[in-house]
């Protein structure tokens, strides 16, 4: 018994584990994706989530220590966002040609998804560091740590909120754009993009190129205009 | 490959305010129009890429651990707030988009 915690405590201090860690999680949260024939709530993104958290905190394992490996994972969310580049230039005549439509739809987005989530938060009684930091929620993790941080949130819980923003997307997205007969591919892809970030449109890239491309470019501009906007919205509350 | 990582890395350096892989986004776009699109290689590569988009999201969720205070204190705004306008960003922005758009 001492030999196996012994190995746990040498492990624990190596990248290996977090990065191993995370990769068996993804892969048995794929198969249980599989087997539930792709639910929305078998997202494999959420399972893998709940798995290592709970294995992290069963174990009283220090996320530091976790993220020893986890960060060559994350690092290449970087390259994979230059990366959204190649299907948006096989849709940039599309994009140029729907840029009239693109520009306010995203900006009234935008706004609309900042505002009523920080109104409401703040409605509801939350601490204003829970406000701040839900305002950039809507962008890629990067940028909204960088915003929160800027504005006095706290950049850690951006990150959870943004997360938890793009899961939301992914689970009632489909829905909710059915339901209020949002038919056309590139519109629910610039939606995705807007409101779910890279999340919802890693999502969305699997069932539709096009609209993988137009949520690509929506998580840009919407990168680039809510750092511009957020800091004068919080000077509001 | 190593052009995305010289974008990302030149976009870094040179300070802007946009995230690096934002501008290297920007940067390897402008290359691809120059170069009349992607070589074999580049493609197989971001689509490799970004098949497996949603994992690597993953570690940064994992943190999620290290806020548990902060969400169980205030939840119940974090939830409905989360919900609310991300359904309403949503629906905003895909029905403005559809309604607006008349290049088919």
């Amino acid at each position: 018994m001492t030999g196996v915690s012994q190995l746990w405590v040498y492990l624990q201090t190596t990248p290996l584990l977090g990065l191993a860690a995370t990769l068996i999680a993804w892969e048995v949260a794929v198969f249980a994706s599989r087997v539930a024939r792709g639910h929305v709530l078998a997202n494999p993104m959420l399972i893998s989530i709940v798995l290592l958290s709970s294995l992290l905190l069963l174990t009283h394992t220090p996320y530091r220590a976790y993220f020893e490996g986890g960060q060559y994972v994350q690092f290449l969310l970087g390259p994979a966002t230059v990366a959204l580049a190649v299907p948006m230039y096989f849709n940039l005549g599309r994009i140029r040609r729907a840029a009239p439509a693109i520009l306010p739809a995203l900006v009234a987005g935008s706004l609309v998804a900042a505002l009523s989530a920080m109104l409401i938060a703040r409605g509801l009684g939350a601490s204003r560091t829970v406000v701040l930091s839900l305002a950039p929620k809507s962008v890629t993790t990067p940028i909204a740590m960088g915003i929160a941080e800027q504005i006095g949130g706290s950049p850690s819980l951006a990150a959870v909120f943004v997360l938890l923003t793009g899961l939301t997307a992914v689970v009632i997205g489909p829905g909710i754009l059915r339901f209020t007969r949002v038919r056309d591919w590139r519109a629910r892809g610039l939606a995705a993009g807007t409101a779910g970030h890279g999340l919802a449109t890693a999502r969305i890239l699997l069932l539709d190129e096009t609209a993988g491309a137009f949520g690509g470019l929506a998580i840009g501009l919407n990168g680039i205009f809510t750092a511009i906007l957020v800091p004068f919205l919080a000077t509001l509350f | 490959m190593l052009c995305q990582f010289a974008g990302e890395v030149i976009a870094r350096g040179l300070g802007l305010p946009l995230p690096g892989p934002v501008i290297g986004l920007l940067i390897l776009l402008a290359i691809l129009v120059v170069r009349h699109g992607p070589d074999e290689d580049l493609r197989t590569t971001s689509t490799g890429l970004l098949r497996h988009l949603s994992l690597l999201f993953v570690p940064a969720g994992v943190g999620i651990v290290t806020q548990l205070d902060a969400l169980e204190r205030d939840w119940l705004p974090i939830l409905v707030a989360i919900l609310v306008s991300t359904a309403l960003g949503l629906v905003v922005t895909g029905w403005l988009m559809q309604k607006l758009d008349r290049s088919g």
